[in-house]
C-alpha cells in the first residue's frame, strides 16, 4: 500500500485524506459510536419490554403495512411513468419529468401540511370522498398512505427509467418477427429486464416510507394504535426524555430498513441471474 | 423499419392516466398552498410572510443550508479527490459510511446526535466543561442538517472523477504545478457542473429538513425554530394563513430548484459524455 502511494505523482493526498476523516468522524462516524455505546447498556430485558408494549407493535404494523400499500401503487405507478417517458412522445413530457423529482425537492412538512388540509372533510380532495364515498382519508391509515404514496413516486420511475433506455429495440423486433404478440414481447423480453431495477425501486422506497416523518405526522392524526408510525413513536419517547426506549424502537426500524436492504440485495442477484441464464 | 405497431388507445391510456395521477399527488397540492396562503388577501399575506417570527425562522434555515452547503461542498471536493485520484485501503468502507446517512429516517439521524452531545453521553462533561450547547441549540440543528444532506455533493462529483481519471493531475504534477493549481485549473473545470448540481440538490433538502431538526431544535419561537418547523407551529396553533403562505416562500424555492436541475442535469451530462 505504502508503496503505490509513494508511486502517485499527484499531490493532496494528506490534505483530503485528512479534510475527509475529519468531517466524516465529526458527522457520521463518532454519532454512530456513541449510538453503539448506548445501545450496549440497555438492558435486554428493557429492551424487550420496550419494543413489545402493544402500542409500539401496532405502529411498526402500521409503518409497515401503509409503507407496502403506498410502495406497491408505486410500482405500477413508476413503471407506467417510465414507460411513458421512455416510450411515448406527447405534450408536457419535458414538464412531467422535470416535476417528478417534486417530492425530493419540496420540504416534507410544507408537503404534509398540503395533503392533510386537502384531505379533510373540509378540503378539496377530502370533500369529494366523504360527500359522495363516505371515505375519509386525513386522520385515517388512507391519510398515511396517501403521503406515502407522494413521497415515493420518483423512486420507481428513477430506478426503471434508465433500464428501459437501454434496451434494445432489435430484441423487441426479433420477438415480434418471431410472431410474438406486443403483449407477450412485453411479458417475456422487456419485463424480465427490468424486474431488477423495478424490485430495487421499490425497496428503496419501501424503506424511505418507514422511516418517513414530516409529510406523515399531520396527515394521520396520530391517534394511538390507529395511525401512529414508528418514527412517531421514537419522536414522544424523545419528548418525554426517555433515550432508552427510544433508541430501543429506533433499533428495531434500522434492523427492518436492513432487512428490507438485504431482501433487495438477494432478489437482485437471483433476478439477474435468471435473465442472463435465459440469454 | 417500424415492425412494432403502436397501440394508441393503449398509450393515450397510459399517458392520461400517468398525467391525472401527478397532477393530483403533485401539481393539486401546489396549487392549494399558493390558493391557501392568499385566500385571506394580500395584506395577510404580506403580514405572515413579514412577522419577525417567520423572518427569524427563514435566517436560521439560511444559516443551517448555508453550514451545509459549505461543509459538505468541502467535505464532498476532499473526499472524490481523495477517493479516485489515489489507492488505499478501505475506500468501500468509506464509501459506505458516506450514503449512510440518507438511508437513515430523519428522527432517528436526530436520535443519533442527541445521545452523542446531550447529557447522557460520553461527551457530555467535556461539552459542559466548556460551556458548549449543541443539542436543543442552533449548532444541534446545522450538524442535524448537514447530517441528512451529508453524501448529496460527494456522489455527484466521484463517479465524474472517475470517469476522467488521473492522467490530466499526473501531467501536471509532473510538469510542477502545486495542489492548489492543479486543483483549480485541472479538476474543478470538468466537475463545476457536478459540483453545482449537488449544491443545488443539497440546498433543496437542507432547507426543508423537518424530522431531524425538529429532534434536537429547542422549538424556541426566534431561536430554535426553522421554516419548516414555524410552519408546524402556525399549523397546529390554525392559523393556515401563516402556516401557508410561510409555505409558498419553500414552494417557489422548490421550483426554482426543480428548473435549476434540469437545466444542469443536462449540462453535466454534456460533460461526462465528452469524458467518455
Amino acid at each position: 500500500m505504502k508503496k503505490s502511494k509513494r508511486k502517485s505523482v499527484i499531490p493532496g493526498f494528506g490534505i483530503t485524506f485528512g479534510i475527509t476523516m475529519t468531517i466524516l468522524s465529526v458527522v457520521v462516524l463518532i454519532p454512530l459510536c456513541s449510538l453503539v455505546i448506548f445501545s450496549a447498556q440497555l438492558s435486554p430485558a428493557e429492551f424487550f419490554h420496550t419494543i413489545t408494549t402493544p402500542r409500539v407493535l401496532k405502529s411498526y404494523w402500521i409503518s409497515i403495512g401503509c409503507s407496502f400499500v403506498a410502495s406497491t401503487v408505486n410500482a405500477f405507478m413508476g413503471l407506467a411513468l417510465a414507460w411513458i417517458l421512455v416510450r411515448y412522445e406527447f405534450p408536457g413530457k419535458r414538464f412531467v419529468d422535470g416535476i417528478i423529482e417534486l417530492p425530493f425537492a419540496l420540504p416534507t412538512a410544507v408537503a404534509g401540511i398540503a395533503l392533510t388540509h386537502m384531505t379533510t372533510t373540509n378540503g378539496w380532495i377530502g370533500k369529494v370522498f366523504f360527500d359522495f364515498f363516505n371515505i375519509r382519508i386525513a386522520y385515517t391509515p388512507l391519510g398515511i398512505i396517501v403521503a406515502l404514496v407522494f413521497i415515493g413516486i420518483p423512486f420507481v420511475v428513477r430506478s426503471v427509467q434508465p433500464v428501459l433506455e437501454k434496451i434494445d429495440v432489435q430484441y423487441e423486433e426479433a420477438a415480434s418477427i418471431l410472431g410474438a404478440s406486443r403483449r407477450k414481447t412485453f411479458w417475456s423480453v422487456i419485463f424480465p429486464e427490468l424486474l431488477p431495477a423495478l424490485i430495487s425501486g421499490f425497496s428503496l422506497a419501501f424503506a424511505r416510507c418507514i422511516g418517513e416523518y414530516g409529510s406523515v405526522v399531520f396527515i394521520s392524526g396520530n391517534i394511538p394504535y390507529k395511525t401512529e408510525i414508528a418514527p412517531l413513536m421514537i419522536m414522544s419517547q424523545l419528548q418525554e426524555y426517555d433515550y432508552a426506549s427510544a433508541t430501543s424502537i429506533a433499533l428495531v426500524m434500522l434492523a427492518i430498513a436492513f432487512v428490507i436492504l438485504s431482501v433487495n440485495a438477494i432478489l437482485q442477484s437471483m433476478v439477474s441471474k435468471r435473465v442472463s441464464g435465459i440469454a | 423499419m417500424r415492425l412494432r405497431k403502436e397501440n394508441a388507445v393503449l398509450k393515450w391510456t397510459l399517458i392520461i392516466t400517468c398525467e391525472l395521477f401527478l397532477a393530483l399527488f403533485l401539481i393539486l397540492p401546489l396549487v392549494f398552498i399558493l390558493e391557501t396562503a392568499f385566500a385571506q388577501g394580500l395584506a395577510a399575506y404580506w403580514n405572515s410572510i413579514t412577522d419577525q417570527y417567520a423572518i427569524k425562522a427563514a435566517l436560521l434555515t439560511l444559516k443551517a443550508t448555508l453550514w451545509a452547503v459549505g461543509v459538505n461542498t468541502l467535505f464532498g471536493l476532499s473526499a472524490a479527490w481523495c477517493i479516485t485520484k489515489f489507492a488505499f485501503r478501505g475506500k468501500k468502507i468509506i464509501s459506505t459510511f458516506i450514503d449512510l446517512p440518507v438511508t437513515v429516517s430523519p428522527i432517528i439521524a436526530g436520535l443519533i446526535y442527541v445521545l452523542t452531545f446531550g447529557r447522557q453521553s460520553f461527551l457530555f462533561p467535556l461539552l459542559d466543561k466548556y460551556d458548549i450547547e449543541i443539542i436543543f441549540a442552533a449548532p444541534g440543528i446545522i450538524l442535524a442538517t448537514i447530517f441528512v444532506t451529508f453524501p448529496f455533493i460527494s456522489r455527484e462529483l466521484i463517479p465524474v472523477l472517475t470517469a476522467q481519471g488521473f492522467d490530466e493531475e499526473e501531467a501536471a504534477a509532473l510538469m510542477g504545478a502545486r495542489t492548489w493549481t492543479i486543483f483549480r485549473k485541472v479538476t474543478l473545470p470538468h466537475v463545476k457542473w457536478a459540483l453545482l448540481y449537488g449544491v443545488v440538490l443539497c440546498t433543496a433538502r437542507a432547507m426543508g429538513e423537518f424530522g431531524a431538526v425538529s429532534v434536537l431544535s429547542g422549538h424556541l419561537r426566534g431561536k430554535t425554530n426553522t421554516l419548516p418547523l414555524y410552519i408546524e407551529l402556525l399549523y397546529q396553533g390554525y392559523d393556515f394563513t401563516g402556516a401557508f403562505a410561510a409555505s409558498s416562500i419553500l414552494v417557489v424555492l422548490t421550483i426554482v430548484v426543480l428548473v435549476l436541475r434540469v437545466w444542469l442535469e443536462g449540462r453535466g451530462n454534456k460533460d461526462l459524455d465528452i469524458l467518455k
